[in-house]
Parts: C-alpha cells; structure tokens; sequence
C-alpha cells in the first residue's frame, strides 16, 4: 500500500482556496486553544475588530491600500512567472525616493508636491525591480534571491539615511525624518486615516491592470511569456522586455504604496512604515488566485486580519507573536493547497513485491 | 542459455499509441546485445519494462529462467539489473564519491569515505573509466559525468547491465573508451545491453543485434553474420505505403537559399557543417536523417532560435542570416516545429489564443494596443472548422487536446498569413493515420499554391510520398540532393548511415 500522487488535469482554484482558508483557521484555533482562549471568541473578536464600528472599518481600510498597489503588482509578476519577493524592499525605496522630494521642495504646492512624489516613488520602486529583472534576463539569475536580497540593501539604505543625513532635528533623536510641510500631506477622508488619493490610485492601477492583461496585445505577450517561455521565443516575443516591464510596473506599484504610507499616514519618513507589508502582499496574490481584481477583496480582507489581529492582542491578552502568527500560518496552507490544487492523492492498495511464479522451462 | 527473456510484451500509451507490439526479446549471458532502432521504434521503452520503470500491459519476464515481477527499478536492482540513462541524475554540488555512495545498499550510515574512494579506484581501473573521486559532479565534462553514471551503476555488480543511447553526447575518443569497458565488463561474465540507432556502433560493440521497428521486434541477428547495409534495410526499411497523387508542377523561383551554414550545438561542438541546399515555389524538398545528425539545429538556424557561426540564409534574396524569430517569421517563415506541445503551443491558454500567437500584433486581431475579441473569436470558429480542430470549445485550453487536434491547430495557424516557406519537423511523429494524412495533403496544398516546403523527418514513408526531391542529412553534413522519382529506399538508408553512393 503506498500513496499514489497524480497530476489534476482541471484545476479547480475556488475549491483550493476555501481548503486553504478553512486549514489555516483550523490551524490557528489550535494556538488560541493553546493560549487559553476560545477560538470562537477570538474570531468573533478579530471580526469586530476588523469590521465592526466605523473606526474599525476605516483602519482596516487603511491598511488595505497598501496591500492592494502591492500584491496587484505581486500578481502580475507571478503570472508571468517572475518570482517578485521584493516588494517590501520596493515599497521602502519608493518611499525614500518620494521623501527625498518632500523633503527638498518643501515649498511646492501639493498639486505639484505630491504628483512628483508619486512619480518618484514609481521611478524608485521600479528601479530596486529592474535591477533583479535585468540579472534575470541577461544572467539567467534566480530572482527569488536576488528580489529577497534587495529587500535587505532597502533596508540598510533606509537606515542609513535615518540615524545619518536625514534624521529631523525635531526627532528627538528618533530614526524619522522632520514633519513634512503640509503640502506633501495627503488629504484623508474625514477624521479617518483613509489617503484617498491613493486608495483611488490603487482601484485604478488594479483595473488598468487587468485591462492590460487580458485585452491587450502586450498583455497577451505576459501571458504567453508567463505560460510558456519557450514559445514565446518561437512566436518571436521579446522575453527580456516583458520581465523588465513587468519587474518595473510591480516595484513601481510597490513604490507608490510607500508614498501612501510616508505622505498618507506618517507624513516624515521613519524606520517601522511597513510591518512586513511588503510580504503580506505576496499571500494576498496568491489568495486572490493571480486574479488581478480578486486582490481588491482579498486585500481588504487581509487588511481586517491584521487589524482585527492587533484588537484581540489588547482585548484577549495574547502575545503578538500570535497575531503575527497568522500570515505564516496562511502562507503554509496556500502551499499546501497549491499542492492539492495541482496533485491528486489516492491509495494504491497493491502489493509489490517480486513474486517467483515456479520454474518454466 | 539466456539471462534474460521477454515473452510477448505488449504495452500501448493511450489512445491510439503501441508503443511495444508483441515483442519476444532474449538476451545471452555475457553478450554484449545491441537493441537498434529510429526514435520512437520502442526501445527505451522495452528497457524502462525490464527495469521497472515502465508496466507492460501483457507479457513475461523471465531472468534466469525465474518468472519475475518487476515493479520498480528497486526490484530489478536486487535481480541484478542495472541501468544507465540517457539523461543523468547526479547531484551536480555533490562529489563523484558521494553520487556513487549515494543510495548504494551497502555503504553504511557513517559515510565511509575510504572505502568509496577506494572501490571506485579500483573499478576505475579495473574498467579504464578514469575519474577523479574528490571532483565536483559539475566540474565534469558530459563524458565524465557519464562515467560516473557508470560507475556508479557497475558499483552495485550487477549482472545485466543497460545503456540507454550512451554515446549521443561523447567525443570520439570517450566512445572508444566505453567499447573497451564494456568489452571487459562482457568477458567477466555480465550481460550488456545497448540501445542504439548508429549502425556503426552496432558493428563495432555488439555480438547480436535485435532490430525494432515501431514497437515490433524485426529481427535478432549475429553481428558478424550481418552488415550494416542489411541493419539499415531492416531498421527503416519498410514498403512504401501511400504515395500521395501530386499535380506535376515544375517548380520554378528559388525561395530558400542556404549556402555554406555552419552551427554549434548546445554543448558548443559543431552540428552543421558548411550545410547548403536550396527550396523552390511548388517544392518539397524532404530532409531524410537519423535523428541527432544536425536537424534541430539546422530547423532553429533556419527560424532564427540559433545562431549560425558561418554561411547564409536567403528568403527570396533577402538575407535573414541570425535574424530574430520575428524577423524570420515577417519575411514568409511558418515553422510546425518537433518539440509542438513544448514550443508549438502555449498549454494554458485557450484554442482561440493559440491560434493568433503569431498574428496578434497584425490588423484585424488588434488595433493600436488593444486586442480585438471578436475577430479573434470569428478566426478561432473558421480556423476550428476549416481544419478539422477536435475541441469542446474555442476556450478550451489547447493542452486539453489529443495531439493529432494539437498539430491541426499548430498547422492551421502557421499557415495563416501566406507563408512563402513551410518548415515542418516531424510533423506528423505520433500521430494517428487521420491526422497523418490531413497534414501531408495540406502540406501538398501548401506546394501547390506556390510555397516552398522544408519537411525534415525520420520518417521515410513520409518523405518518400510527399517530397520532389530528397535530401539525407548525416553528421551535420548533406550526403546527395536525389529527385524523389528516382530515388530507392536503400540508398537513402545506406546515406542515412552514412555510406556514400557514388
């Protein structure tokens, strides 16, 4: 008897994705059970925290901007094959680009401030892209490392910039930048922390972006690219153009949710603007199922995890590793389920062993 | 007495595929057995059954006159089975030791690195199969690394050893090297069994030969009761089974010119040399060959996948020597390439985007940067029924298609946009006889519409009922350009075996 492992030839992705949710919430109920608390509770809990009162709604909002430019952009590279884990590293270049405009044209008016920010948070995002992009078309380089690698020179940029030439001197010797002028502020929707302006970006970004995809000529040049390199090159698609556009508009999308995050909500620059957003994103890909519009949802989904996740820590006394548990927890079940998605498993209850059937001859 | 006998194996790939067709096979004990046969005749797989990689649907097994059951490679190691493959399956960050320990039953759990160097010193020598036990397995040279495979096979003393084509990737040197090997391992007493398709080799190593011919066993013969113009005659020789009727045209233009091509193969060894031949309009020319001999580079070449190191090729007078695939395609190039599910379709995207992969950037399919739906939608619908294309829909994902339905498809679409030139490889391997005949009388069409026709295929039958003229490919070079008409079986054979006629 031995587990037989065959290949799906429908994949059904819907069925996947519940299988995925439904395991990592099994799974998390297991630590709250291990922690003393009532799963059921808990989850009531991060539903209300995460969508329960106005407060709670706009916070969960918030965080899904962020979420939304950068898995679009995450979703894009993957259907193309190109493995992006570099959003994080990104997001925080855009950021430094755009704070490096706010910063130095305090005085521009924000119909003009916060357009350049925007474009340089593009052109920074879409740079720390290329640079990966490029050793992948040329070298053949991995770009799972290289993407993740780049993360790390982001960060160590963003803190020298910080603790060196940057730092405020109004920052109490804080790692932020000084206050920036009022009009490299983003406007928020009433009292709420909501930067619409980005928010509107973002929707924007994410149905061009699937217009681009499936309607048009260089959309179908990405698909074929991200199906079937090799016939891509048979057909005479340019690949080296396709990865390097695609790298630039995902790291560019994720540059432009770094201004979201400085000129949205912290308004200087400072160590802390992304808790991991940057991979967050990638589980929200990857639970939208590639599907550029489905990571609207998920992100606002995601989002209210998140929130919901910081209110149970002070409402239910558990240790914020727990709540950041979450996002590995999902991580691991989407891998498994991208298993089952592609595989089906069965028993093959046949014996195997050599059999001597007697003499012949 | 025989080692090993296989009795009436049959196994069929569904749907319409034997792959083995009753075959009774039986080896010698330390004979060194040459299995021949083109690509495709069923010789891997009558191996990948001994060794338990593949399961016949019907047959026996016998080793030492015991009826055996073999159901992984596992079982047939512990019957003493052993087996090289084509391709390798070394760790390339590993060390030539510890491949060779690696899964050997007994080396035990603390590695004794000593003792490994030691056997494969002394194997080595024993063998002359030189290699260097501290060496990274992807330092290697491909000959290395085949010794190693070697090696490490011939570690576990098998009595029946099996090569699967060992010398498609060795120098000339490394090839006389391994004949010596093996000539030892056969005098200790093993058993060797060779697969081929080189007739030179047969003569060269093998005391018998079993000839297959799509999955049935032809004949086995005493190497030195036979020679290589008889092998060749059973190997591809076959009466001619359908000459299609072609309208006598004279073909006139010269479309295709290439003249003094000289290319590299992959691993950088030269694979055409100083190739020149020409197509004309209301022309086939079919390239006969035995697979390996220069045709994937030749077809690349040709469509612009690989770059020539010498010589030209003219579309007619224009120069499109190591121009890109776009460039090649836009000067009237259709390619029905070997590799079709690999390179010739995109499996994931529907029938209807498969079907403008190559007019998508054209006017109606899009307009500025937009695709146009519709019109690819009405193209899909014709094209599915102008061609006969089996498919529950024009949404359906093309990798969902039989492989005669996936050939429809990739013909149909190559010849949109009145192509000049038509380079087919293969194109009609694996397919059943429907789709066979289908694509040859398209292709005649195609001849009589005025575009010239490359056919390059191992498929005599193919070559001889379509083509005018009949070229044979060996070693990279051209051996002789015959007119179809007068053209024999055996002649094409002995060139294809690299005899030249006089």
């Amino acid at each position: 008897m031995k587990l037989k492992v065959e290949r799906r030839l429908v994949e059904s992705r819907r069925r996947t994705i519940s299988i995925t949710i439904l395991s990592a919430l099994s799974l998390i109920a297991i630590v709250f059970l291990a922690c003393g608390v009532n799963p059921i509770l808990a989850y009531e809990r991060i539903l209300y925290g995460a969508f329960g009162s106005i407060y709670s709604i706009s916070e969960t909002v918030t965080k899904s901007i962020t979420l939304m430019l950068c898995s679009v952009g995450l979703a894009l590279a993957f259907q193309t094959a190109i493995w992006n884990i570099g959003a994080e590293g990104q997001l925080l270049i855009g950021a430094i680009f755009g704070s490096g405009i706010a910063l130095s044209f305090p005085q521009w008016p924000a119909y003009l401030l916060l357009p350049t920010m925007f474009l340089a948070g593009f052109i920074g995002g879409a740079l720390w892209g290329l640079v990966p992009a490029v050793l992948k078309a040329k070298f053949q380089t991995n770009e799972v490392i290289t993407t993740l690698m780049m993360n790390y020179i982001a960060t160590k940029i963003l803190e020298y910039l910080l603790y060196g030439p940057w730092r405020g001197k109004e920052a109490w010797g804080f790692p932020y930048t000084e206050i920036f002028s009022s009009s490299a502020q983003l406007p928020t929707l009433g009292t709420t922390r909501i930067h619409y302006p980005t928010l509107m970006i973002a929707f924007v970004t994410v149905v061009a972006l699937y217009i681009l995809l499936t309607r048009t000529k260089l959309g179908f040049e990405i698909r074929v690219v991200g199906k079937n390199p090799e016939a891509a090159k048979y057909v005479g698609i340019n690949y080296a153009k396709i990865i390097l556009l695609v790298m630039m508009i995902s790291g560019g999308l994720a540059g432009i949710a770094g201004i979201g995050e400085v000129a949205g909500i912290h308004h200087r620059l400072r160590i802390g603007i992304s808790p991991g957003y940057g991979f967050t994103s990638i589980i929200v890909a990857w639970l939208s199922g590639l599907h550029l519009l489905s990571t609207i949802v998920v992100s606002i989904l995601c989002s209210g995890l998140l929130v919901g996740g910081e209110m149970i820590q002070i409402a239910l006394g558990l240790p914020i590793g727990v709540v950041e548990m979450f996002n590995g927890v999902f991580l691991f079940s989407l891998l498994i389920g991208e298993f089952f998605l592609r595989n089906k498993i069965s028993l093959d209850i046949s014996s195997k062993k050599i059999e001597s059937r007697g003499q012949v001859k | 007495m025989s080692t090993i006998e296989m009795k009436s194996i049959i196994k069929k790939f569904p749907p319409a595929t034997i792959a083995l067709d009753n075959v009774n096979f039986s080896v010698k004990e330390g004979e060194i057995h040459c299995l021949l046969g083109e690509n495709g005749a069923g010789k891997t797989t009558l191996m990948n059954v001994l060794y338990g990689l593949v399961k016949a649907d019907s047959g026996d097994v016998f080793v030492g006159d015991k009826l055996v059951k073999i159901d992984s490679p596992k079982d047939a190691i512990e019957l003493g089975i052993g087996m090289v493959h084509q391709h390798f399956s070394l760790v390339p960050t590993n060390s030539v030791a510890e491949n060779i320990a690696l899964g050997h039953p007994s080396v035990s759990f603390l590695f004794p690195l000593k003792k490994v160097k030691k056997t494969i010193e002394t194997l080595s020598e024993r063998y002359g199969l030189s290699v260097n036990p501290d060496a990274m397995i992807w330092q290697l040279s491909a000959g290395e690394q085949q010794r190693v495979e070697i090696l490490k096979v011939i570690s576990k003393n098998p009595r029946i050893l099996i090569l699967d084509e060992p010398t498609t990737i060795l120098t000339p040197q490394e090839i006389k090297n391994l004949f010596q090997a093996l000539r030892q391992m056969a005098t200790e007493g093993r058993t060797i069994i060779f697969i081929t398709h080189k007739l030179d080799e047969v003569m060269a190593v093998g005391d018998r030969v079993s000839v297959l011919k799509q999955g049935k066993l032809v004949k086995t013969l005493e190497t030195v009761k036979t020679n290589k113009q008889r092998l060749a005659g059973l190997m591809i020789g076959r009466a001619v089974l359908f000459r299609l009727k072609k309208p006598g045209i004279r073909p006139s233009k010269v479309v295709l010119e290439v003249s003094e091509i000289c290319a590299l193969n992959d691993r950088g060894l030269p694979a055409l040399k100083h190739v020149s031949f020409y197509v004309r309009e209301n022309e086939i020319l079919g390239v006969a060959g035995v697979a390996g001999n220069g045709q994937s580079e030749l077809i690349e070449v040709l469509t612009g996948l690989r770059k020539a190191i010498k010589g030209s090729v003219i579309i007619l007078g224009k120069d499109v020597s190591n121009q890109s695939p776009k460039n090649v395609a836009d000067a009237g190039v259709a390619h029905i390439p070997e590799k079709r599910i690999r390179i010739g379709i995109v499996g994931d995207l529907s029938v209807a985007d498969n079907l403008i992969l190559r007019e998508y950037r054209k006017t109606p399919f899009s307009k500025r940067i937009f695709l146009k739906k519709d019109f690819i939608e009405k193209h899909a619908n014709k094209l599915v029924k102008e061609y006969n294309i089996i498919t529950p829909s024009i949404s359906t994902p093309a990798k969902l298609l039989s492989g005669g339905n996936i050939q429809r498809l990739i013909v149909a679409r190559e010849l949109q946009g009145q192509p000049k030139l038509i380079v087919a490889s293969h194109p009609t391997y694996g397919l059943d006889v429907a789709a066979t005949e289908q694509i040859r009388r398209w292709l005649l069409k195609q001849r009589e519409l005025g575009v010239a026709v490359l056919l390059i295929s191992e498929d005599l039958d193919e070559i001889f009922s379509i083509s005018d003229r009949i070229a044979v490919i060996f070693e990279g070079t051209m051996m002789a350009t015959v007119d179809a008409d007068e053209a024999n079986l055996e002649d094409i054979g002995m060139m294809m075996a690299g005899i030249r006629i006089e």
